[in-house]
């Protein structure tokens, strides 16, 4: 039988757990799972996986120490209560999401690794903290997280709020970087798999087969550690961890060129049971667009339909934890054949960057944030962290909206500290509707320091995604009361109003030249400045301590030797 | 016998050098303003309007823009994108100081604050100031020198065939004008300009200090230098030839045990700190914070900004090994003030000019040097027209500051834009450019102290044999 419902039989009993008791009974440290594939227009296909594990504790509140852990992976718990967490995100991401070609993602991520976290505001030393803690992920997740320093971390003002419980607001309590150039590859992958409580063995985190995977457009890893509430009332407060991996199958590199796609094809597995500690394990296939586009078996009779994105999605479900989902072979192997082509998806919102000018002197960076909304203007929020060799001036900032000034009506702006801090720009600009909008702030690049080159200077250096977050109007009502039945992939941001849904929308990572010195020189540049410097030194000393004199010159060598000579003798010396 | 003739000799040239120095008389000791009405107003102006234009031309031309940027004309010290930047940021309500683009001094900031908008006529101003300072300068200067050659024939201290080595009022009477027109037409100040780099202003205060301390006003002197020093730090080391002077001009021997001479050197030496604590004090209390000492004096000292220049650093330090680092900006830093108690012993009779070494060591050896710096010094070089007999290697110094200036903006394109040279291809350039310009000062020195030495010892010597000698240092 599942240890869940036996969890769930043990909290009922309420001389065991006597708080417990008033609680929703399924509550208590559940894992859900979930996969939704979303067929592009462009032919990819979009495979999402959240995992959610649910933990029924407070430990920062009661300030105990918890030894005993459920479902939880025991390796974050402790981080958790170690640094005094009050929300992590993190994400590992190969690839570009291109938003033009695939609309928004559930949950977005820039390429490279990017890491958030709240830490609860009890905490004194923010930064010592910070540093210690991207070591220890660095190490969970086998990943480069540990170059993350004060160079590359910045404090948003605004950009980055707590999406779980609680309004914190005081963003000395917020660290966040990004690692633009981070590779990722399996070794980051099976610490991922190793938190989910079945891990690769059982339900659909079956289908994560690394090879298939990697050979993608786009893969996208993440963690997102939140409190959240534990039932409508919000009574209690839980931990949620919600492990989400974003895959993009290309058309032609994956697909063979064909537009057919099945789980085997995607996946090569196929899937054969839920994990059995999910209290509920689900397969969505967005069927909004079918039957003319695509048709889908085997099918399913479960229609559900959510409000995703500002958009009316209807899903076909199968539900794993049914037997009758798998059918006569014990095995679903989903199959989805395309009938014809079909339109592009325009986002209502979209941004792109890139650095503008030739030279290794000066540069500008360019933003192009669009509105294709047709008649309605909103605000966005414009994050951008730069590095500190990419020395910005703000003076030369323009933002410019069809061919007018636009100014911003907030702009957060920390300069550079050489070595030690990056820029930080964020500003809020109203997006009139139907335009495009240019960010533009020039930049001049820095010499380094020999030592401070990467091992391949001449490929560049990243400078990471700017980061769009905005309310975008919604076209339908958003669904903004909480209820447990939503699923995944439509639950993470929090809706706070039914006519507009939270956006954040990443751009390209930069890639920038830097002038380099000569790495073999630094023998002979140190001999030849220092010659410099003693030639001056030379001719300044002689004429500081010498004096003129008229030259005699001196006596030929047989003179002298006969001068010696005669000296001894007591005879007058030759002249 | 021989003494006797030359003794008779000499009286008559004496004569015939009072005859001259009469008609010298006649203008120098007319007022200043009146003098410059008259005899000197005219060229004065000329220079004054063709330089002006000269600016003006080329603020309004696409090549300001282009020389704004040039790494060989700002520095992060006095780029002006760097002093928009930090007005920039007071705007925006941030420090200029919290990041490392501006480091300007707070005076700075509070000057453009208000002249922001008419930049180029402030620093079209400043050049003029810093000519006109240096021409009234250098009149002073060489009524002075004039005045104490006649001294030192009169008392017969100069050996009697050294006629040709002494300065008629003649040679003299253009040498003002055309150390301004060395300030204002070098191509060098031009750019400095047009760049609008704040190293002008630090000209311009270094030129004011000069001519108030020509003048003999202690006080104005000390304030000034205390301002240059606020400015940039190096200008300190012109403290000790800015003391010989007054000490000189105020008939106080250089002793340590004559309570006078102490007396004056912490005088002026309370006149200068006093005004640059009230200096410094006064910038705290237009920021309220003591960010920009770091920010300003730090940034000289420890170099952490390596975009290349024409000084001997920006290479240097990219190039070090990391716990050499602290070792070697010691070492490069005292450079420019370890030859001033040396300079200063050797030169005590000749204040002026040992100004004129501590300012081009100054712009050899800081730490980011511009090419207005070098401009300041080289406007002096008509100063001393009558060393150019002794220089040894003046062709070859020519030759090789020219070429690098030619070569500095072709290196770089080929180097930054082109890609197809690298950084040692412009490190080389700057390599000689300072060798050069080492060259050059090292051989005006020698070129001066032979000469002092021919004034006293004769020019024409003779060995022990009666045969012609040549001279050596020993």
């Amino acid at each position: 039988f599942r240890l869940s419902s036996l969890i769930g039989h043990i909290s009922t009993c309420p001389s065991l757990i006597g708080q417990c008791c008033q609680r929703h009974p399924g509550s208590v440290d559940e894992f859900q799972e979930e996969l939704v594939i979303r067929p592009l227009h462009s032919g990819d296909i979009y495979a999402s996986f959240q995992f959610r594990t649910l933990w029924d504790t407070d430990f920062l509140q009661e300030g105990q120490k918890v030894s005993h852990y459920r479902l939880f992976p025991k390796s974050l718990g402790q981080v958790l209560s170690k640094f005094s967490v009050r929300e992590l995100h993190i994400s590992f991401t190969q690839g570009f999401w291109r938003t033009m070609q695939w609309g928004q993602p559930f949950i977005p991520s820039p390429p490279g690794a990017e890491l958030w976290v709240w830490f609860h505001d009890t905490v004194s030393d923010v930064d010592g903290n910070w540093k210690e803690l991207t070591n220890v992920l660095s190490g969970i997740f086998c990943a480069s997280l540990n170059f993350i320093d004060l160079t590359n971390t910045v404090q948003p003002s605004a950009s980055f709020k707590p999406l779980g419980l609680g309004n914190a607001t005081d963003h000395r309590f917020l660290r966040y970087a990004t690692l633009p150039r981070e590779i990722v590859c399996t070794e980051n992958l099976t610490p991922w798999k190793k938190l989910l409580p079945c891990g690769s063995k059982a339900g659909l985190a079956v289908l994560l087969k690394s090879e298939k995977l990697f050979h993608s457009s786009f893969h996208s890893q993440a963690v997102h550690i939140r409190p959240v509430c534990q039932d409508e009332q919000c009574t209690s407060k839980a931990w949620e961890l919600r492990q989400t991996l974003n895959v993009v199958f290309d058309l032609y590199t994956a697909g063979q060129g064909k537009k057919e796609w099945s789980l085997f094809k995607m996946f090569s597995r196929t899937l054969t049971e839920a994990c059995p500690l999910a209290t509920s394990s689900k397969v969505y296939v967005d069927i909004t667009d079918n039957p003319e586009l695509f048709e889908l078996s085997p099918a399913t009779p479960l229609l559900s339909q959510a409000v995703v994105l500002g958009d009316r999605r209807t899903y076909s479900v199968y539900d794993l934890s049914r037997a009758e989902t798998f059918g006569q072979l014990r095995s679903l192997n989903l199959l989805l054949r395309w009938k014809g082509d079909g339109e592009m998806l325009r986002p209502l919102l979209h941004a792109e960057r890139y650095v503008a000018g030739f030279g290794l002197q000066t540069g500008e960076i360019h933003t192009v944030i669009y509105n294709n909304h047709p008649y309605r203007a909103f605000p966005v929020l414009l994050m951008d962290s730069v590095p500190w060799y990419l020395q910005l001036y703000i003076h030369t900032l323009t933002v410019t909206s069809k061919s007018r000034d636009n100014k911003p009506s907030y702009i957060h702006y920390q300069p550079a500290k050489d070595r030690h801090r990056p820029h930080l720009l964020e500003m809020l600009i109203q997006l009139p509707p139907h335009s495009m909008t240019e960010v533009t702030v020039q930049f001049e690049r820095a010499l380094l320091k020999w030592t401070e080159y990467t091992p391949d200077p001449n490929h560049g250096f990243y400078v990471g995604s700017s980061v769009v977050s905005a309310l975008v109007p919604s076209m339908v009502a958003m669904n903004t009361n909480f209820t447990q039945d939503q699923p995944l992939f439509s639950s993470f941001v929090p809706v706070k109003e039914e006519s507009s849904y939270f956006v954040r929308v990443y751009t390209e990572p930069l890639l920038v030249n830097l002038p380099t010195p000569d790495f073999s020189m630094p023998y002979n540049v140190i001999c030849l400045t220092c010659t410099v410097v003693a030639v001056g030194y030379g001719s300044f000393y002689n004429l500081l301590t010498r004096t003129f004199q008229v030259d005699e010159p001196s006596l030929p060598l047989a003179k002298r030797l006969a001068n010696l000579i005669r000296r001894i003798r007591g005879v007058p010396l030759l002249t | 016998m021989d003494g006797t003739l030359f003794r008779s000799v000499n009286k008559f040239f004496i004569i015939a050098f009072c005859l001259d120095i009469k008609s010298y008389k006649s203008f120098m000791h007319r007022p200043d303003s009146f003098f410059l009405a008259t005899k000197m107003a005219a060229p004065l102006t000329l220079l004054l309007i063709v330089a002006v234009t000269i600016r003006a031309v080329l603020f309004r031309s696409s090549l300001a823009e282009l020389i704004s940027a040039r790494v060989e004309v700002v520095s992060p010290l006095n780029a002006w994108k760097r002093v928009v930047e930090g007005l920039a940021l007071l705007d925006l309500g941030v420090s200029p100081y919290s990041g490392d683009v501006f480091h300007e001094t707070p005076l700075m900031i509070y000057l453009f604050h208000f002249t922001v908008d008419y930049a180029e006529i402030v620093f079209i101003v400043t050049d003029g100031i810093t000519a006109l300072a240096l021409y009234l300068s250098i009149q002073t200067y060489n009524k002075d020198v004039f005045r104490k050659q006649k001294y030192a024939l009169e008392s017969d201290r100069y050996s009697a065939d050294c006629l040709e080595l002494l300065r008629s009022p003649k040679e003299m009477f253009y040498i003002p004008l055309k150390v301004a027109m060395f300030y204002l037409l070098n191509p060098f100040t031009i750019l400095s300009c047009v760049a609008k780099s704040t190293c002008g202003l630090n000209n311009a205060i270094i030129a004011l200090f000069i001519f108030c301390t020509l003048k003999g006003s202690a006080l104005l002197s000390g304030i000034l230098l205390a301002l240059a020093t606020y400015q940039s730090i190096y200008p300190l080391t012109l403290f000790a030839p800015a003391l010989l002077f007054f000490l000189q001009r105020l008939y106080i021997p250089v002793n340590l045990r004559r309570s006078s001479f102490w007396f004056f050197t912490l005088q002026y030496a309370f006149m200068y700190v006093g005004s640059l604590v009230v200096i410094t004090g006064l910038s705290f209390f237009l920021l309220g914070s003591w960010d920009f000492i770091p920010s300003v004096y730090g940034f000289i000292f420890s170099v952490p900004d390596l975009t290349p220049n024409i000084g001997l650093f920006w290479y240097f330090f990219a190039e070090m090994f990391e716990h050499f680092r602290l070792f070697f900006s010691c070492v490069f830093q005292i450079n420019v003030f370890f030859y001033t108690i040396p300079l200063s012993i050797k030169l005590k009779e000749h204040p002026v000019f040992l100004i004129f070494m501590q300012i081009a060591i100054i712009s050899i050896f800081k730490s980011y040097p511009t090419v207005g710096d070098v401009a300041l010094y080289m406007a002096f070089l008509p100063a001393w027209s009558h060393l150019y007999r002794f220089l040894r290697n003046i062709f070859l110094v020519s030759c090789v500051l020219l070429a690098c200036s030619a070569l500095f903006p072709v290196l770089w394109h080929l180097w930054i834009y082109a890609g197809s040279a690298n950084s040692n291809f412009y490190y080389a350039i700057t390599l000689l450019f300072n060798f050069g310009q080492i060259l050059l000062v090292a051989d005006y020195f020698y070129a001066y102290l032979r000469r002092e030495h021919h004034l006293t010892h004769g020019l024409y010597l003779k060995k022990k044999d009666g045969t012609e000698a040549t001279l050596v240092l020993k």
